[in-house]
């Protein structure tokens, strides 16, 4: 199933490219089967989490073949955890070939073809159980991202093309040397062997720095991050649709897939690293924000302060802040992407993002406002939106860990209160400054099809996050058992969870014991500062 | 070992000798109309060839008093030339035809060049080497001034012939001084001489520094690349390609016989040199493409780069290293002969080649296909996944991480990114920037074994070619596998 759900787009690509007709017979052919593929692959997609079981933390729909001489193989498969990112993926991609329905009209077909690639690497991402299988799939959605924004984007497309591109693959690079590596210790390519295996002590510092390379950058993380502000202004409304709500995911779930499973005494190590990162991320782009003129990269900026609640949560390293910043990934994932859409619907309109070109926009638009304020407010992280279950529980998990760090974060949620109030007031309320803008139309029918089932999800998750959260649970608890033989957890509200691990961790082979040894002196040092 | 076993199993050069013989002949008595003809009886004459090739025993195999060997390596390198040969023999029929030099030469040029290669990577002792490179090498300076009528051509052969004449200089003194300090030129007595004094040979270790040179200069590794940009730039674009793919091919593999088999004793050593020239071809291919405004020289400045990549699996002096060479000289073999069937193809409403990459801009809108050809070319050559090329760059980089090159490892990863700088300049250049409406929408309709051979190897770059890995890996370790 999942290797047709990666071909049937593949597939339906070549198809697009090679459409009979003159070009506007070609285009309205592309899109129609844009959307037909990709609302049927949702379909695939719902079916696959009808028929999943989220009672277990292994790894699912597997399947597997050796077409590559046994190099590596076609190793695919979900567990919860990619599950979810899955379903992210077939649930946006429709929302944004409609995004793009009127707005691109030059080479369609090519346009059409490239998201349906992008969804077709984005699912292998998710889903390959091989470790170079799942670099080449990393790595391949780059090209038709560097087209989308490239043929399609504005006017510094080229310039931010370029740095989406470089940046990326730079990253990406090295974490390909310590793939190399990894694959040759642990004399295997499989994910789920290698989440198992015991690396070296020494050797987990740099490979895991070699790993966080490529997913911090991909993330982004604060200072590596300058690539998304570009990107995301450039790149068409649906790219930056697919950007935020997609690919910036790819970061966190390399570190939840990779990082802390494969070198958990590494990412305890780097806790603090990763901590410094994060609350940086979250004050400094959150007053980066702030004073932006341009709506995207108010926005893009806002991506990565969340982002940076999702690596505070991960390596937390605790239940909550896991789960949390799984969460917080989704939810960011609905609502940034809602958010992009809904500049996208007043660009299409006027064709500036300057913020200070709109005001009073509630007056001629007063069903887009509603959906405006939706969006926003789950953006601040109000109860009842989605983003405010997984900021919860990431702030939870990392006052656990590091009550400063909490306490640092916490002030992200103020401060993205701020911006994103701010924006609304100066866009939707206020005086009609100028007459074009107070002469732009409400909403049309396939802009309502698109906010609609976007504002529904997330409010779904916001008021009853459940089924979001089940599949999760299976996997995050023997992540969590992973990394718990590395960190003896020392603060009191993890200790039941630490007698269950003991229990666990006395089967373990002696070579793991040694492992503790190493890390105890520096954790307990860590303990006796606080 | 009797005569007649020799000749057997030098077959496959006796036939190509043979052949090129016959063609020759064929040609002076009918004149130049017989282009078309003689062509595919080289292509014919190189399907026969492959077929006693392939019909060799796969163990080694000694021949003319050693001078000679014929082992899985030699028939792996054997096919690989033989197709970057018939390619380029194809390839140059349209372009021949189109400016007026179709001269019944071109054919029998290449298959004397291929009859050079074949020596090259069969010689077992460093006078057939030398034999085999300058049959090799002066069919290759005669092409390079093909056009002899236009200056740069006749330049750019010229400056060949100089230079090509001074790294053979060099090879041979160095030949000249492991004799000495050696006492022999055949690699197995090499190896065995190297291997048995307890005290380190220094005039051995000299003699193998300018071989190495020598051999350096016709893969184009820095610094002895100066040449290629020039010549491949004044040559005629299919001389180009040929020069790209069948030569670095030949002349690899023998680096690869000579390093591995005659110097094994000295890897310690002549690995400083490998690194040096590895890292520094990496560098000077990725930062000096950057500015390149004409494609073949682009393509020029990519090749000394890809061969840094390649000289990254022989650092690695191991099994795996000399399959991963062997594994990128194939996919590098197909990227670059459809990079440069593309060029080929341009050309504008006159029928001149363009060579231009600002008048390439915006291709995507008037020959799309062409367009996504060169795409495919340019990202596999950057070695972007999911394009084949990515595999060639990871088994290198596997066989450097084997053996512990991090540094070389490293630094190959990172100048694989300066690299795809301007490999997806070609990209932005074709699909991003506005048309500039220089070549033709319906240049090169006719040219359907072109636009055949582009389509397969497009097909091969593109993913796809994975499903090839099977037999391929299993083919290069066999070939690996014969100097272990």
């Amino acid at each position: 199933m999942l290797t047709a759900m990666i071909l049937l787009p593949l597939a339906l690509a070549l198809v697009v490219l090679f459409l009979p007709g003159d070009e506007a017979q070609k285009a309205r052919l592309a899109k129609l089967v844009g959307l037909g593929g990709t609302l049927l692959l949702f379909a695939i997609g719902l079916v696959l989490w009808a028929g999943f079981d989220s009672s277990t933390a292994a790894f699912q729909y597997i399947e597997r073949a050796e077409p590559f001489g046994g190099l590596f193989s076609w190793h695919l498969g979900v567990d919860g955890i990619s599950l979810v990112l899955v379903l992210l993926t077939l649930f946006l991609m429709p929302l944004c070939i409609l995004a793009g329905w009127d707005s691109v009209k030059t080479r369609v077909p090519e346009y059409i073809a490239a998201f349906l690639a992008m969804e077709a690497m984005t699912i292998g991402v998710f889903s390959a159980l091989d470790i170079f299988l799942f670099y080449i799939f990393f790595e391949a959605g780059l090209i038709p991202m560097y087209l989308i924004i490239g043929i399609w984007g504005g006017k510094r497309r080229i310039y931010a093309s370029y740095k989406f591109f470089l940046y990326t693959l730079l990253g990406s690079v090295l974490m390909l040397l310590a793939m190399l590596w990894v694959a040759r210790e642990a004399g295997t390519t499989d994910i789920p062997a290698l989440m198992a295996h015991d690396f070296p002590l020494q050797a987990q510092t740099w490979l895991w720095l070699a790993f966080f390379a490529s997913f911090a950058v991909k993330m982004p993380m604060w200072p590596v991050h300058t690539w998304l502000p570009d990107a995301h202004v450039e790149a068409p409304t649906a790219g930056s649709m697919i950007l935020a709500g997609v690919l910036l995911k790819m970061g966190g779930y390399g570190f939840i897939r990779f990082s802390i499973p494969m070198f958990p005494d590494a990412s305890v190590q780097f806790m603090w690293l990763v901590f410094g990162l994060s609350m940086v991320a979250v004050v400094y782009t959150s007053l980066v924000a702030l004073v932006q003129t341009d709506m995207k990269k108010l926005i893009a900026y806002s991506s990565v302060a969340h982002m940076a609640f999702v690596t505070g949560g991960l390596f937390a390293l605790n239940t909550q802040g896991v789960e949390g910043a799984m969460v917080v990934m989704l939810a960011h994932g609905v609502v940034s992407a809602a958010l992009f859409f809904c500049v996208g619907v007043i660009y299409d309109r006027l064709h500036t993002r300057d913020i200070d070109r709109y005001g009073g926009v509630t007056t001629n638009m007063p069903r887009y406002a509603v959906f405006f304020l939706l969006f926003t407010m789950a953006s601040v992280g109000l109860p009842g939106a989605a983003n405010f279950v997984g900021e919860f529980l990431v702030l939870s998990g990392v006052f656990q860990a590091e009550t400063w760090v909490a306490f640092v974060m916490t002030t992200g949620i103020i401060l993205g209160a701020a911006y994103m109030l701010w924006l609304f007031a100066r866009v939707m309320f206020g005086a009609q400054k100028n007459a074009d803008a107070a002469a732009m139309p409400d909403m049309n029918a396939r802009e309502w099809a698109i906010m609609v089932p976007l504002a529904v999800v997330a409010l779904w998750m916001g008021i009853y996050p459940k089924p979001f959260l089940e599949p999760l649970k299976a996997p995050v608890e023997s992540l969590m058992a992973r990394v718990e033989r590395a960190n003896p957890p020392q603060t009191p509200h993890t200790k039941i969870a630490r007698g269950d691990v003991q229990l666990a961790s006395a089967t373990e082979p002696a070579l793991a014991a040694a492992g503790h040894e190493d890390i105890l002196p520096a954790a307990a040092g860590d303990g006796d500062t606080k | 070992m009797t005569l007649a076993q020799s000749l057997a199993i030098g077959a496959p050069e006796i036939m190509l000798a043979a052949g090129a013989i016959v063609l020759l002949l064929i040609g002076v008595f009918r004149g130049d109309d017989s282009l078309t003809g003689l062509s595919w009886g080289a292509v014919i004459l190189f399907a026969l060839t492959a077929l006693t090739v392939v019909d060799d025993a796969p163990d080694r195999l000694l021949a003319w008093n050693d001078l000679y060997v014929a082992d899985s390596l030699s028939a792996f390198l054997k096919i690989l030339i033989l197709v970057g040969a018939g390619a380029s023999a194809l390839m140059a029929l349209p372009y021949l035809q189109r400016v007026n030099a179709s001269r019944f030469e071109f054919p029998v040029l290449i298959v004397l060049a291929t009859l050079g290669m074949f020596v090259m990577v069969s010689a077992n002792n460093l006078l057939t080497l030398y034999v085999g490179l300058e049959l090799m090498s002066l069919s290759a300076y005669v092409l390079a001034a093909f056009h002899r009528d236009e200056q740069r051509s006749t330049e750019a052969g010229l400056k060949y012939f100089v230079l090509g004449a001074l790294s053979s200089g060099v090879l041979l003194y160095g030949v000249s001084l492991i004799y000495g300090f050696v006492g022999s030129t055949d690699f197995t007595a090499i190896a065995a001489g190297l291997s048995a004094g307890e005290e380190r040979n220094m005039g051995a270790l000299f003699g193998l520094v300018f071989v190495l040179a020598g051999l350096a200069f016709k893969v184009s590794a820095v610094p002895f690349h100066m040449w290629t940009p020039d010549v491949y730039e004044g040559a005629p674009t299919p001389v180009s390609a040929f020069f790209a793919s069948a030569p670095k091919i030949a002349a690899m593999g023998l680096l690869l016989r000579v390093a591995l088999d005659a110097f094994q004793g000295l890897v310690a050593d002549w690995r400083q040199i490998i690194i040096f020239m590895s890292i520094a071809s990496m560098l000077v291919g990725a930062v000096g493409a950057i500015g390149q405004s004409n494609v073949k020289r682009l393509l020029a400045y990519s090749s000394i780069n890809n061969v840094g990549f390649m000289l990254i699996g022989l650092a690695a002096a191991s099994s795996a290293g000399a399959s991963a060479v062997l594994l990128y000289l194939t996919i590098y073999l197909v990227m670059t002969v459809g990079s440069f069937l593309v060029v080929l193809a341009l050309c504008d409403a006159d029928g001149r080649p363009v060579e231009t990459l600002d008048d390439l801009a915006g291709l995507a809108r008037a020959r799309p296909w062409l367009a996504t050809a060169l795409s495919i070319f340019m990202l596999s050559l950057a070695g972007l996944p999911p394009l084949f090329g990515f595999m060639a760059k990871l088994a290198v980089f596997n066989a450097a991480v084997d053996s512990g090159l991090w540094l070389l490892a490293v630094l190959g990863v990172l100048s694989s990114v300066i690299a795809a700088y301007y490999y997806l300049r070609v990209v932005k250049i074709l699909f991003f920037d506005p048309p500039a409406d220089v070549v033709v929408a319906d240049g090169q309709g006719r040219a359907v074994v072109n636009n055949g051979l582009m389509l397969a190897a497009a097909i091969f770059c593109s993913p796809i070619g994975y499903l090839l890995l099977g037999p391929l890996s299993a083919a290069t370790r066999a070939a690996a596998g014969s100097l272990f």
